[in-house]
C-alpha cells in the first residue's frame, strides 16, 4: 500500500487493550490526519495515556491494528497476512513517532546539547557536528540557546520540558505525542511550553496528538478535539463545537466539571 | 642472642620476601575484582534475560556459588578440575575462583542499581528509538554504575583480604609467603603479625576511602 496524502497517517483500527480485568481501549477505531493537531480530552482513567503509548510501541495492544504513514506497526505484512513484527520492523516504524513526557525524562546524566544529539548521532547515524548544528537550532528554537552545556538538574521543569521537546524533534517524527506535557510544571512555568508548542502547532506540516487539561490551549492550537470516555471515542469535531456545543451528555458534564473547577 | 619477644632483625631480614607476597596478592586482588566487577554485570543482565532458558540457569549457578564457601570452590577448582583436564596455575584458578565468587556478590549491587533507574528513561530510550544495547551502554549503565562505586569497593576491600584463602591452594600470596617463612625459621610470630601489619596498612585507608565515597553519594 503507497501512503498518499489523503491516507491518515495514524489509524487504529479496532484497537483493545487491557490491564488484567480492566478494558481500557475497546475496539477503537481513530485516525489522525496527516499534519493535524488533534486533541484528546476525557476523564481521569479513560483510557488517554494508554492510547498514546500504544502508539510510542511502550504498550503492546491486545487486539486490532495499529497503522503508521501506511505500515502496521505492531504487525508485519507476510504475504496477505499480518504477523506479530520482528523488533527491526518496529523500530523502523517507530521511528516516524516521537513523545513528550509529563515527568520530562530527560538523560540526567547528558547536557542539554547531548539530550538532543544524543539519538540523531547513535540512532539516525547523524554525523556528530550536524548533529550538534540541529541540537543548536532547536534549542535556540524553543529559547535555551544559553544552556546548552546545563545539565537537567540545573534547569527549571519548563526549561527541562523545552529541551525534552527540542530531543523529540530532532529525530523529525512524523507524528508527536504530548502526554499532559505541562501538568508536572509550577503554574507559572505552563506559559512557556504552551508557547513552543502552539509555534509548533503553526509551523505545520508534523501531525500531533495532544492529551491536556488546558481546555483553553486545545481550543486554540487543534484541529479536531476528540472526547474520550471508558475506552471510547463518546464525541469529535472542531473545537468551536465540542467546546461551544457539545451534543452527548457525558461531554457535556464532563465540561460542566472542568469548568467549575 | 638472647632471645627477644619480638626479633626485629629477623622481621627486617624477611620482608623483601613478604613484600613480593604482598605484590602477589594485589595482583590477585587486582584480576580477581576486575572479572568480578564484569561476571557480576553478565551476572545481572543474564538473570534480567526475558529468556528463561538464559535467565533461570544463570539464577541458579548465582545462588548456589554464593551460597557456599569459597575454600570449597577453591578446592574444587584446584583439585578436582585437573581430573577432568583442565589444568591450569594455581594462581590463575585461584583469581577465577575468588573473582567468580565475588562475581555473584557484585551481580547484587548492578541488580539494584539497574533496579533504581526510573521507568521514565526506559520509555525515553524507546521513544528515541534507540537499540537495546545503546540504552544499556548510553543511557542506563552511566547512571546505575556511579552509585554503586562505594559498594563495589567494599567488595574490593574484602576480596584483598579474603585472598589468603588462596593460601590453601598453594598460591603464594601474603599469608602463605608468611608461613613459609615461619616454618623455616620456627617462629611464626613475627611474620604473621608483620603480615597483618601489611594488610592493615592496605585495607584500613581503602575502606576510609570507601567510607567517603559513600558520604559522597549519599549527599546527593
Ligand atoms: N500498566 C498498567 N497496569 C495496570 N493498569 C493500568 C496500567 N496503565 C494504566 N492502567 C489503568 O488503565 C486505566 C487507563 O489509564 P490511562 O493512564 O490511559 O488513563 P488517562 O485517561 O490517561 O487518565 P489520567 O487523566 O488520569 O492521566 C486506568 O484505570 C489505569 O489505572
Ligand atoms: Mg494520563
Amino acid at each position: 500500500m503507497q501512503a498518499n496524502s489523503s491516507d491518515p497517517i495514524v489509524r487504529f483500527e479496532n484497537v483493545t487493550k487491557a490491564f488484567g480485568e480492566l478494558t481500557v481501549l475497546r475496539n477503537l477505531d481513530f485516525d489522525v490526519a496527516p499534519a493535524e493537531k488533534v486533541t484528546i480530552v476525557g476523564p481521569s482513567g479513560s483510557g488517554k495515556t494508554t492510547i498514546l503509548r500504544v502508539l510510542m510501541t511502550l504498550e503492546k495492544p491486545d487486539d486490532g491494528v495499529i497503522w503508521v504513514d501506511g505500515e502496521p506497526l505492531w504487525h508485519q505484512k507476510s504475504g496477505s497476512k499480518l504477523v506479530p513484527a520482528s523488533e527491526k520492523h518496529l523500530r523502523k516504524v517507530r521511528g516516524n513517532i516521537g513523545m513528550v513526557f509529563q515527568h520530562f525524562n530527560l538523560f540526567p546524566h547528558m547536557t542539554a546539547l547531548r539530550n538532543v544529539t544524543e539519538a540523531p548521532i547513535h540512532v539516525l547515524k547523524m554525523p556528530k557536528g550536524d548533529a550538534e548544528q540541529r541540537a543548536v537550532e532547536l534549542l535556540n528554537h524553543v529559547g535555551l540557546g544559553d544552556k546548552l552545556g546545563h545539565y537537567p538538574s540545573q534547569l527549571s521543569g519548563g526549561q527541562k520540558q523545552r529541551v525534552a521537546i527540542a530531543r523529540a524533534l530532532a529525530m523529525r517524527p512524523k507524528v508527536m505525542l504530548f502526554d499532559e506535557v505541562t501538568s508536572a510544571l509550577d503554574p507559572e512555568l505552563v506559559g512557556e511550553v504552551l508557547n513552543v508548542i502552539r509555534e509548533l502547532a503553526e509551523e505545520g506540516e508534523m501531525a500531533m496528538l495532544l492529551v491536556t487539561h488546558e481546555m483553553g490551549f486545545a481550543r486554540e492550537v487543534s484541529d479536531r478535539v476528540v472526547f474520550f470516555d471508558k475506552g471510547r471515542v463518546v464525541e469529535q469535531g472542531p473545537p468551536e463545537q465540542i467546546f461551544g456545543n457539545p451534543q452527548n451528555e457525558r461531554t457535556k458534564s464532563f465540561f460542566n466539571a472542568v469548568l467549575r473547577h | 642472642m638472647s632471645e627477644q619477644f619480638f626479633d626485629w632483625e629477623y622481621a627486617i631480614g624477611f620482608m623483601p620476601t613478604l613484600l613480593e607476597g604482598l605484590w602477589v596478592t594485589i595482583q590477585v586482588t587486582v584480576v580477581a575484582f576486575i572479572l568480578a566487577a564484569i561476571l557480576g554485570l553478565l551476572m545481572a543482565l543474564g538473570r534480567r534475560s526475558d529468556n528463561p532458558w538464559i535467565a533461570q540457569p544463570i539464577g541458579a549457578i548465582v545462588e548456589f556459588i554464593r551460597s557456599t564457601p569459597l575454600l570449597v570452590q577453591l578446592f574444587i577448582f584446584f583439585y578436582v578440575l585437573p581430573r577432568y583436564g583442565l589444568r591450569m596455575p594455581a594462581f590463575i584458578v585461584g583469581t577465577i575462583a575468588l573473582g567468580l565468587h565475588y562475581g555473584t556478590y557484585t551481580s547484587e549491587i548492578y541488580r539494584a542499581g539497574i533496579d533504581a533507574i526510573d521507568r521514565g528513561q526506559w520509555e525515553a530510550a524507546r521513544a528515541l528509538n534507540f537499540s537495546p544495547v545503546r540504552t544499556w551502554v548510553g543511557i542506563v549503565l552511566p547512571q546505575a554504575i556511579p552509585p554503586m562505586i562505594p559498594a563495589l569497593g567494599n567488595y574490593l576491600v574484602a576480596m584483598f583480604k579474603e585472598s589468603a584463602q588462596l593460601s590453601a591452594i598453594t598460591v603464594v600470596e601474603l599469608t602463605l609467603t608468611a608461613r613459609t617463612i615461619g616454618t623455616q625459621s620456627f617462629r611464626f610470630l613475627e611474620p604473621f603479625t608483620m603480615a597483618g601489619v601489611l594488610y592493615f596498612l592496605i585495607s584500613y585507608p581503602s575502606s576510609l576511602v570507601v567510607q567517603r565515597l559513600e558520604k559522597r553519594y549519599a549527599g546527593k
